[in-house]
C-alpha cells in the first residue's frame, strides 16, 4: 500500500499536502479508501467554511458504510473537488491525486508538525489491518 | 483478534481468502463481505450476468414426524399445507408479541419431512422456539446447519451456466422448487430460489463437496460475491432483512409481506392479528443527494413520522434507495417525505420496490 512521503497524515486517515503557499490540499489515504470500499457518495463543505483542526468537514460513503472526514488543520476552505459529486469512485481510483477532497488556507502552519509522516502513518494503517 | 478465534468458518473459508476476500465477523461466522473488485462490480454482475455467494452460514433445521405439517402450520405464518414434495415457500416465524422471531424458507422434501432455512443470527432463537412449541406434537427437530453448505448462484445467466454441469435439465424447474441433481460428481439439492431479485438457484451441498462445486462454478465464469452485494441486491429488490425491516417488534401484517400470513390458527395470532397498523413498511427513493441509513429519522414537514430500516445507493441504478417504517397515514406511493441525514432534511418519495 502506498503512502507518499511528501504528504502528512492524520490518524483519522486524512492526508494533507503542503502546497507551499500557506494552503494545503486534503484527501483520504489509500488505506481509508480501501477500508471503505466502493465510494458512492461524498458530501463536502462550502467554500468559505471555517474549520478547526480535527473538526468534521464532510462524509465519504460506500455502499455499506458512512465515514466522517476530519480536517487535519485549521483554516478556511478555499476549494472543494466538485467532480466527486458525479464520480465519487475517483476517491478509490486516485486517493492522492484526482480524488482530493478540499483545499484549506491554513491559519496556523505549525499544525502540520502535529501530523504523522508517511512512516508513522503506515504503522497506524498496519495496526488496523 | 480474540473475538475472531471463536468465529465459525464455512467450508469455503480458504477459497474466499485465496480470492482476496475481505472477511468480516457476521452472526458468529467469518464471512466475505466483498472480493477484490468490490461490491459494485459484484452487484452489477448479478444483475447482468452471474454471481455466486457462499451462504453456508444460514441455519438449516429438519422437521420430521407424523405431525410435522400441523406443527409447522402452527409455528409459521404461511400455509405449509400448500407444499408438495420438492416445493418450498417463503414464511415467517411469529413471536407471541405481534412481531417476528425470523423469516424463513420451508422446503417439503418428502411426506412428513421438511427443511427450514433460517438466518444465521436467529438459528438458536428459531430452534428454541420450535423446541418449546413441539411438546404436544409428534415431531423431531434436528439442527442440520453443520451438515449443509449453501451456495447461491444468481443472475440472468445462472440457469444456462448450471445446465453445463448438472445431469438433469433444470431449465423447467419452477420457482420455489427443489430437485436433487449431480453436479460434477457431487450430489446437490438445487432450489430455484434466491435473495437478489434475479433468476437463480440455491445449491445445498455436502460440506465436503462445497469447494468442488464453488471452484467449478467460479471457473465457469460466476463472479464470487460477498455479503455486501447480497445486502445491496436484496434491498434493490425490496426484500426485507431481519434486524432491519423485521424485528421482534415489527408486525409483518403492516407490510407488503402480509400475503405470507394465512388466516389459520398459529402461535401468537392474537397479538399479531389484533394490532392496528399505526405504522407501515414502505420503500423510498431520495430525490436529492444523500444516503438514508438505518436509524435515520423520517419527517413530513415538522412532524417526525418514522425511521429508515435500510438504505444505500444502488450500484446498478445509482439511485439512492431505502426502506422505512412510517406512520400509516403517509404510506402512499408518491408521497413526499424528508429524511434527516446528519443536519439536513433530504427530500424522498415513497416508492414501491423493486427499485430496478
Amino acid at each position: 500500500m502506498e503512502f507518499p512521503k511528501n504528504l502528512k497524515y492524520a490518524s483519522s486517515h486524512e492526508w494533507a499536502l503542503d502546497n507551499g503557499d500557506g494552503t494545503v490540499t486534503v484527501g483520504i489515504s489509500e488505506h481509508a479508501q480501501e477500508a471503505l470500499g466502493d465510494v458512492v457518495f461524498v458530501e463536502l463543505p462550502e467554500v468559505g467554511s471555517e474549520l478547526e483542526a480535527g473538526e468534521e468537514f464532510g462524509v465519504v460513503e460506500s455502499v455499506k458504510a458512512a465515514s466522517d472526514v476530519y480536517s487535519p488543520v485549521s483554516g478556511e476552505v478555499i476549494g472543494v473537488n466538485s467532480d466527486l459529486e458525479d464520480s465519487p469512485e475517483t476517491i478509490n481510483e486516485s486517493p492522492y491525486k484526482e480524488g482530493w477532497l478540499i483545499k484549506i488556507k491554513m491559519t496556523d502552519a505549525t499544525e502540520l508538525d502535529d501530523l504523522l509522516d508517511a512512516k508513522a502513518y503506515s504503522q497506524v494503517a498496519e495496526e488496523e489491518g | 483478534m480474540l473475538s475472531s478465534v471463536r468465529m465459525k468458518k464455512t467450508p469455503l473459508y480458504d477459497s474466499h481468502v485465496a480470492l482476496g476476500a475481505r472477511m468480516v465477523d457476521f452472526a458468529g461466522w467469518q464471512m466475505p463481505v466483498q472480493y477484490k473488485t468490490g461490491i459494485s462490480d459484484e452487484h452489477i454482475a448479478v444483475r447482468t450476468d452471474i454471481g455466486l455467494f457462499d451462504v453456508s452460514h444460514m441455519g438449516e433445521l429438519r422437521i420430521t414426524g407424523t405431525e410435522a405439517l400441523a406443527f409447522l402450520s402452527f409455528t409459521t405464518l404461511n400455509d405449509p399445507a400448500k407444499l408438495k414434495p420438492g416445493r418450498g415457500q417463503y414464511s415467517m416465524m411469529p413471536n407471541d408479541k405481534g412481531g417476528l422471531t425470523d423469516d424463513l424458507y420451508i422446503y417439503m422434501d418428502a411426506e412428513n419431512n421438511y427443511l427450514v432455512v433460517c438466518n444465521a443470527s436467529n438459528r438458536e432463537a428459531v430452534l428454541n422456539q420450535f423446541q418449546k412449541l413441539s411438546k404436544h406434537y409428534d415431531v423431531q427437530i434436528v439442527d442440520e446447519s453443520d451438515s449443509w453448505a449453501l451456495l447461491a448462484l444468481q443472475g440472468p445467466g445462472a440457469a444456462l451456466l448450471l445446465a453445463r454441469y448438472v445431469n438433469e435439465d433444470l431449465s423447467s424447474l419452477k420457482k420455489n422448487r427443489k430437485q436433487t441433481v449431480i453436479l460434477h460428481d457431487c450430489m446437490v439439492d438445487a432450489a430455484r430460489t434466491g435473495y437478489t431479485g434475479e433468476d437463480g438457484f440455491e445449491l445445498f451441498c455436502r460440506p465436503d463437496d462445497a469447494v468442488k462445486v464453488w471452484d467449478t462454478l467460479v471457473a465457469a465464469g460466476a463472479k464470487p460475491c460477498g455479503l455486501g452485494a447480497r445486502d445491496s441486491l436484496r434491498l434493490e429488490a425490496g426484500f426485507p432483512l431481519y434486524g432491519h425491516e423485521f424485528t421482534e417488534k415489527t408486525n409483518p401484517l403492516c407490510s407488503d409481506f402480509a400475503w405470507v400470513i394465512k388466516d389459520k390458527s398459529f402461535y401468537g395470532r392474537d397479538a399479531l392479528w389484533a394490532k392496528e397498523c399505526s405504522q407501515r413498511l414502505v420503500g423510498l427513493q431520495l430525490s436529492e443527494r444523500g444516503i438514508a441509513r438505518q436509524g435515520y429519522k423520517v419527517f413530513s414537514g415538522d412532524k417526525e413520522i418514522g425511521e429508515i430500516s435500510s438504505g444505500t445507493i444502488s450500484p446498478f441504478t445509482r439511485e439512492s434507495i431505502g426502506m422505512a417504517w412510517i406512520d400509516a397515514a403517509y404510506a402512499k406511493e408518491g408521497e413526499k417525505v424528508q429524511v434527516e441525514i446528519r443536519r439536513d432534511l433530504v427530500e424522498a418519495i415513497i416508492t414501491k420496490p423493486p427499485f430496478f
